[in-house]
């Protein structure tokens, strides 16, 4: 019987692009290329009403996924009240009520 | 006597007249306001040496005077064409070449009302500050010393929303030197610099940089105020993200100073009506980004200056030499 001394060995942090499949993450921006000109100034975060009261940050959760990072991105997306506050002061001008549904759409099954 | 129209006299328009000058050409100043000088007349210190902007203007002024260069002010220029202009008046001048130096105009800090310039009390713009700095007396609008003074970033830059989406260049080293400036007059405040992307393009600049953070201990946030709101108590709440922590932040302050960007001269559609191509920002198109920078596409008319793009003022006065070389070898063949 093996004995626990209480490690467990935790899996890396780092964003393993050369591991990650960035090919839901391309359909994505084909779909909206517009998502790629984010500059990540995070406006839509800082009026977003769930990401004030909850740990919702639109700006993160999208570039994860633009990262091939996946994993909880349509639970997160779920926070989003479609609201459109993040709309109006985008300076690029990107739809993200588009891009949370597109994501929402997109990556259902991870 | 070649005779050269140089439609507006600031800093490029004089810098291009004087040069000509010196080569036995006759230039002509046309300049709308009532004195040479354009934007630099309402600028307090340059960047990065803090150098008096009138010590810039009046050595160039006062070169103008001395070479007897003819200026017409209060004069505005309704159409151009290949070695004229016509006025506004109706009157048309003649010459063998125009250089265009008409600059920029400032962006409109009221278009973005979610920061509720001239609505609200305490938000001040960029050139509010110049002009303070000027008056010797900057204060609330209560008369008091602010104790916590925020910068923002960008405004009528990069935005979409105003249709500006081109960098305006300067600002964000404008938003170092005038907090540095605010901490220096009230050394108590504390001082708060949001940005985006801090972009200095300059020699020195990233050296005052270090110097805002290290020596004045200003702060720097990484994230784009989405709004500001009045308090009770006469202040100016705002709101961004913090995108390095990447959680909402939101603070009170004394003073709000919005950054305001270069756009694209009023003038520049009445030149596109002369067949001379605007880029996508509105600002005029050189020939190419190289060997024609200071060239329209239309022979016999210049550029120099901030009319094609956002510029400082060292690339201004080397803009008007350069194109006043340009206008020399076109003169030299026609």
């Amino acid at each position: 019987m093996p004995v626990h001394f209480g490690y467990t060995i935790s899996k890396p942090r780092a964003i393993d692009i050369d591991h990650n499949n960035l090919r839901k993450s391309d359909e994505i921006l084909r779909e909206m290329p517009e998502l790629q000109t984010c500059i990540g100034c995070g406006a839509c975060t800082a009026v977003c009403t769930a990401g004030n009261l909850t740990q919702f940050n639109f700006r993160k959760v999208h570039t994860l996924v633009r990262r091939g990072e996946y994993q909880g991105a349509y639970e997160e997306m779920n926070k989003c009240m479609l609201c459109g506050k993040c709309r109006l002061v985008c300076p690029r001008g990107i739809n993200t009520r588009g891009v949370v549904m597109l994501i929402k759409r997109k990556l259902g099954d991870f | 006597m070649k005779r050269v129209i140089i439609i507006g006299g600031g800093v490029a328009g004089m810098q291009t007249a004087l040069r000509l000058a010196e080569e036995g050409v006759e230039p002509l100043i046309v300049e709308k306001e009532a004195e040479l000088g354009g934007k630099l007349r309402g600028w307090h210190r340059l960047f990065p040496s803090f150098t008096p902007a009138s010590e810039v203007l009046g050595e160039l002024r006062s070169r103008v005077a001395r070479r007897g260069i003819e200026v017409m002010t209060s004069t505005e220029v309704k159409a151009v064409e290949a070695g004229a202009v016509t006025l506004v008046d109706g009157r048309r001048i003649e010459g063998d070449a125009v250089t265009i130096c008409s600059g920029f105009d400032l962006f409109d800090a009221r278009i973005k009302e979610e920061y509720g310039y001239g609505i609200y009390d305490n938000v001040f713009t960029s050139v509010d500050i110049e002009r303070m700095l000027n008056e010797g007396r900057v204060a609330r609008a209560d008369g008091s010393r602010p104790r916590r003074i925020a910068f923002l970033h960008c405004v009528g830059s990069r935005d979409e929303k105003v249709c500006q989406r081109h960098c305006s260049r300067v600002c964000c080293v404008t938003g170092v030197k005038q907090a540095m400036e605010m901490k220096e007059l009230f050394p108590e405040a504390d001082v708060f610099n949001f940005y985006m992307d801090i972009r200095m393009f300059g020699p020195g600049y990233e050296e005052m940089y270090r110097e805002a953070q290290q020596r004045y201990n200003i702060h720097f946030v990484r994230g784009r105020i989405s709004e500001a709101a009045p308090t009770i108590d006469g202040r100016v709440q705002i709101k961004a993200e913090d995108t390095l922590t990447g959680r909402p932040l939101r603070m009170s302050v004394d003073m709000l100073v919005l950054l305001v960007g270069m756009r694209a001269g009023e003038t520049n559609p009445a030149y596109e009506a002369a067949g001379l191509g605007r880029l996508e920002s509105g600002f005029m198109a050189p020939r190419d980004s190289f060997l024609g920078n200071v060239r329209s596409r239309t022979e016999g008319i210049f550029y120099a200056g901030t009319v094609t793009a956002p510029k400082n003022i060292g690339e201004t006065i080397n803009e008007g030499c350069a194109a006043a070389d340009a206008v020399l070898e076109y003169l030299k063949k026609s």
